[in-house]
């Protein structure tokens, strides 16, 4: 039997959508620049010491004070290491990542979970996406975005995504039927239904997809920095091609530290959803 | 007038439902259909109606088909086939904004296991009925708070469903069945849940609050005593379909058949059984106007040393004693006025007999039993009592 050729395929898959959806492209990219850059300015256009002491504030109030401190020494320490930059530009990708991941990826979590059907759709395609070495995405992001920051931001959205809309999806079917069934029972519409009961009662299991979606994000740093999203990865990427370990572990540490805070601060909530509940 | 009219309703579970209506229609057994269409049959050929303000028992054991029938009453099931009306619109058919609106304003459902929903207040879990129907929150929360303290749970408004007992967040339950104003209520193994003191003081409540409110209940349970006690008239269901429908006392002194007589064999049926069951007729009796000869000569033809006055229209007057109408006759007194002593030991004819029993104890006399306008309907004495009891027992065993 001859080879399949199921690459070929895909390439004319991709240069058919390079060449048609053009306009398309444009206008995705027009978006994400906005955004990432709009994050990035109010970040870079205060000065780091002023952030720091704000968002120890605001995680002092709304997280705990242990987190609130954790960050302020963990953001004071990148400051010291001059990597304050490169950090918020790694930052504004997570952030507007995990946004459109969790734009896109809620709504769909609820309807995996509203239809069987489009449930046993989704669910292998998750699985590609997931599974798929995140590399391969850069190809393609590539050649519709060109280089920079948006195909890093692209090629991170279809990596991030997948548990998020799995989390919500898994959330929303977990509410016990009888609550379903009583609020079916006092006559509410499916928007009511949704919005009353499932999605509050899903809360903890959506956060804890929040949660995943940026971690996932943030590990995709390195990998986006290969075609030229900068920030982090930049730091550690250069770190490897000059063999110089300084530089390469003050830019891992840096991911690690921005990580950590992330995962804390959305864990909380997640917590706080679950007393509530 | 019938509230409620449930006329040959069947359900089949299972994606092909047609083909199996049709063996079901030929007289084909559960089983067979389940073995050559793959299909189950939940419920089939029911046929019972509600009247309003009843209390409507369906009462069998767990996988009779009783839940699935109290769901399609408001549709949360869709039946395969026949036709359910509520106040003479048939819903059967009926298209989704219509359910919905009855569900909003007619019919309200309380749960075995509460369904309460764990991220709202007691408050705002009465109020949700109201809330769903764009009731603004001023409004609904004035509502939910009264209903809240009649279900006796004022000054909890603000605590979270998991903050109470099975037994508060069972009223809570009610309470948020009944704050939309429905005239029906369904009532799925309200109090299966509930430990059973908390189970028997609920169902009081539940019997007390019918009293002022006057709601058509459907109300499923497992418990026989449960069904005895609170419903009005019971529908005893078997293998998905109601093998007989009566009142506690028609199922217990009638069963239809062996199941029914298996299933109330071990009913306690002093709690059951009314002075109506091992009463006598009222007879004799004499009238007011009759005077002490008539009633001396009555009481010597039947060789009984006292009997009941009644007036003109058969209202208990008293009762006079042998001895008194013979003093009486002696004296030649023509009327019972010194005579009749009115303070006469009576029951209503709906007291169970676990009821009768101390007075009969504690009195010499007859036992006069009465209706709700006072006339007299029967008589009780230890002996008929006993023998009514026996012989019920003895159609049952």
């Amino acid at each position: 039997m001859p080879k399949l050729p199921i690459g070929l395929w895909v390439e004319r898959i991709v240069d058919w959508a390079q060449v048609n959806l053009d306009a398309l492209f444009d206008i995705i990219t027009l978006i994400i620049r906005v955004l990432v850059t709009s994050i990035e300015t109010v970040f870079l256009s205060v000065h780091p010491l002023i952030i720091i002491a704000l968002v120890f504030i605001l995680f002092w109030f709304i997280a705990n004070r242990k987190i609130a401190v954790g960050t302020a020494i963990g953001l004071y320490l990148i400051y010291n290491m001059q990597l304050w930059k490169p950090s918020i530009e790694t930052l504004a990708l997570v952030l507007a990542a995990a946004a459109l991941a969790l734009l896109l990826g809620i709504p769909l979590g609820i309807l995996t979970a509203r239809s069987n059907l489009i449930h046993k759709i989704i669910m292998p395609l998750l699985d590609f996406m997931q599974t798929m070495p995140a590399f391969v995405y850069l190809i393609p992001a590539v050649l519709f975005f060109g280089l920079g920051q948006v195909p890093g931001l692209f090629a991170t959205v279809v990596f991030a995504m997948p548990p998020t809309i799995r989390l919500t999806g898994l959330g929303i079917r977990q509410v016990p039927v009888e609550l379903v069934e009583a609020t079916d029972a006092f006559g509410s519409t499916e928007w009511q239904k949704l919005i009353k009961v499932q999605v509050p009662l899903a809360l903890p299991t959506i956060m804890a997809g929040v949660n995943q979606c940026i971690m996932l994000s943030l590990s995709m740093v390195v990998i986006a920095a290969m075609i030229g999203a900068g920030g982090l990865g930049n730091e550690v990427l250069a770190g490897i091609s000059r063999l110089d370990i300084a530089k390469g572990f003050e830019g891992g540490l840096a991911i690690v530290i921005m990580a950590i805070i992330l995962d804390r601060v959305t864990q909380s909530f997640s917590e706080k959803h679950k007393v509530k509940a | 007038m019938s509230k409620i009219i449930v006329k040959d309703l069947v359900k089949i579970f299972g994606d092909h439902p047609e083909k199996a209506l049709k063996m079901l229609q030929e007289g084909y057994s559960k089983d067979e259909i389940l073995k050559k269409t793959r299909q189950t049959v939940g419920i089939f050929d029911i046929n019972f109606s509600v009247n309003e303000g009843e209390v409507f028992v369906l009462m069998g054991l767990s996988g009779s088909g009783k839940s699935t029938l109290l769901r399609c009453v408001n549709r949360l099931i869709e039946p395969t086939s026949g036709t359910i009306t509520i106040d003479d619109e048939d819903i059967t058919l009926a298209e989704p904004d219509v359910i919905r609106d009855i569900r909003r304003k007619k019919v309200s459902m309380v749960f075995q296991r509460f369904a309460l929903f764990p991220h709202r207040t007691v408050l705002d879990n009465v109020a949700y009925g109201l809330e769903i129907q764009g009731v603004p929150t001023v409004e609904r929360r004035e509502k939910a708070a009264q209903i809240i303290e009649t279900v006796g749970l004022k000054g909890w408004e603000y605590s979270m469903p998991d903050q109470l007992s099975g037994g508060m967040q069972q009223r809570v339950g009610l309470a948020r069945a009944l704050c939309n104003n429905p005239d029906i209520l369904l009532m799925d193994e309200a109090f299966s849940a509930l430990d059973p003191l908390i189970r028997k003081s609920m169902q009081d409540e539940l019997l007390s609050l019918q009293n002022s409110l006057n709601k058509t209940i459907i109300f499923v349970t497992h418990d026989l005593d449960e069904a005895l006690k609170i419903g009005d008239r019971i529908a005893l269901m078997n293998n998905g379909t109601i093998v007989q429908i009566g009142t506690a006392e028609e199922i217990l002194t009638n069963p239809a058949n062996d199941y029914v007589e298996r299933f109330v064999e071990d009913v306690d049926r002093t709690k059951v059984l009314t002075a109506e069951g091992v009463m006598k007729a009222p007879d004799p009796v004499v009238f007011l106007k009759d005077g002490p000869h008539v009633a001396l000569r009555q009481m010597k033809e039947h060789g009984i040393s006292s009997i009941f006055v009644v007036t003109r229209e058969r209202k208990l007057a008293g009762i006079v004693l042998a001895e008194d109408a013979l003093q009486a006759v002696k004296e030649h007194r023509e009327e019972f006025k010194d005579i009749i002593i009115e303070d006469v030991p009576k029951v209503r004819i709906d007291t169970p007999v676990i009821d009768i029993i101390p007075v009969l104890a504690e009195t010499k006399l007859p036992v006069a039993v009465t209706r709700d306008d006072d006339k007299l309907v029967g008589i009780l004495v230890k002996g008929s009592v006993l023998a009514g009891m026996v012989r019920k027992g003895e159609n049952i065993a």
